[in-house]
């Protein structure tokens, strides 16, 4: 027993040095699960802080840009609603609207950190549980889908960029509603793969991809991006579509987070149906 | 020994903070994200005890990985550079210097033996770190890409640092 101690004082630099690398193995495959990312993340008071300190400084250099965006926004908004008005003065319709509560909810948010180079990035929000959110609520902005929240902390909350190899979105093609599901392909901040459209459907160069009716997290149509690439790979059933997204992930400031709130409802009733 | 405990402790808060406020928020193509906050473990003094050596180099990458939410990936990468560091020492610089304890920076080991140590060092940090962010050798060359860009990166931004700091 003796010198099985001498043994190890003899050699603590080699010893240490593999119980750090030990601790550090642990730590990698036990929270970097994402779904398990509770303690050590940037949605923890101290770091979500201190990144929002220097936003708020960073915030002032991109203040034109930002007013730009905004503005672009609110015109197409005004569009939409004028559109709606007139159309409801042609048609009108008299119902109680009581029932049909809308069914999502957006409130807004601030990234106050982001990435775009790693292998799976993450996006942290000034918003927490105190403000109505909670995880797996979707992220979008006014150019398309961000991607969707994991974790929440009383003021901060973290969620999974698009770019995040561990994150698919149900995604179909706009004109003919065909669904796949979206992955990024880890190599270009601004293209994700579109997989599972077989060969029979029609796809060209330059169709949108939009959120499918599937999702429950997202509504449906919102923007995602435009096809730049189809191959058709020998062996398989299925197209290589590459999608060049909409959101600019690098610039992103404002966002919306996006509420289901019928999502409780069918999930229940969606459950249901297992095991039968 | 005091003096130094104050000169390091401001030293760690901001490389940490230019690391996770400024760095990580350059992202150019998408690849390259330099590394600098190991310039922290490269500056400890040569005769440096072991356990703090391994202690500060563990506490460093844990750090970083609280902001960057990461557990465990940075503080593996700079727990091996920790390990080896005084192997590297071995290699670039003379028993002299090593002995009298010096602090291994651009001044006292000359510029070819300062870019040596940096080189190795940077090199094993950065390896470890991107390998063991994507957990898989799947895509090895994609990965062997990220790492040699951010790498040349982060060695042209520590040799700068020193001539900003000791160009008198």
């Amino acid at each position: 027993m003796r010198s099985l101690f001498r043994f190890l004082l003899r050699n603590y630099f080699l010893m240490m040095f593999l119980a750090l690398e030990a601790i550090s193995f642990v730590l990698i495959v036990s929270f970097n699960n994402y779904q398990r990312v509770t303690f050590f993340n940037s949605s923890n008071n101290f770091a979500g802080t201190v990144y929002e300190k220097f936003s708020s400084i960073d915030d002032y250099f991109s203040l034109s840009r930002t007013n730009a965006r905004l503005a672009a926004e609110n015109a197409s908004l005004r569009k939409q609603l004028q559109f709606r008005m007139s159309l409801q003065e042609q048609y009108p319709v008299n119902r109680p609207d009581t029932v049909d509560a809308p069914a999502y909810i957006f409130t807004s948010a601030k990234v106050i950190n982001n990435s775009v180079n790693k292998q799976f990035n993450y996006i942290t929000l000034n918003k927490g549980s105190r403000h109505g959110i909670k995880p797996d609520m979707g992220i979008i902005d006014a150019s398309g889908v961000v991607g969707v929240i994991t974790n929440v902390s009383p003021n901060y909350s973290t969620g999974l960029s698009l770019l995040n190899k561990r994150f698919s979105i149900s995604a179909q093609i706009n004109k003919n509603k065909y669904a796949g599901s979206l992955m990024w392909d880890g190599e270009h901040y601004n293209t994700a793969d579109l997989k599972e459209i077989p060969f029979n459907v029609e796809v060209s160069v330059g169709d949108t991809v939009v959120t499918s009716s599937h999702s429950g997290i997202f509504p449906e149509g919102i923007m995602i991006g435009t096809i730049i690439k189809r191959d058709v790979s020998s062996g398989t059933n299925f197209y290589n579509i590459k999608v060049e997204l909409s959101t600019s992930f690098k610039t992103l400031k404002y966002v919306e987070v996006v509420q289901n709130t019928k999502r409780t409802e069918l999930i229940k009733l969606e459950s249901n149906n297992v095991g039968e | 020994m005091i003096k130094d405990f104050g000169k390091y402790a401001i030293m760690f808060v901001s490389l940490v903070l230019i690391q996770v406020l400024i760095l990580n928020n350059i992202q150019f193509s998408g690849f390259v994200n330099p590394y600098i906050y190991v310039l922290f473990i490269l500056l400890l003094p040569f005769n440096i005890p072991g356990y703090i050596l391994l202690g500060l180099s563990f506490l460093l990458g844990l750090s970083v990985d609280i902001f960057n939410s990461t557990p465990g990936i940075h503080s593996g990468a700079t727990v091996l550079l920790g390990f080896l560091r005084p192997g590297i020492g071995n290699l670039i610089s003379s028993r002299e210097i090593i002995e009298k304890g010096n602090t291994p920076n651009l001044k006292q080991l000359g510029f070819a033996s300062f870019l040596k140590y940096t080189i190795f060092a940077v090199l094993v940090h950065h390896l470890f770190l991107f390998y063991a962010e994507a957990f898989s050798f799947g895509g090895f060359f994609h990965t062997l890409l990220r790492t040699i860009l951010s790498s040349i990166f982060s060695i042209v931004l520590i040799l700068a640092s020193q001539f900003i700091v000791f160009k008198n």
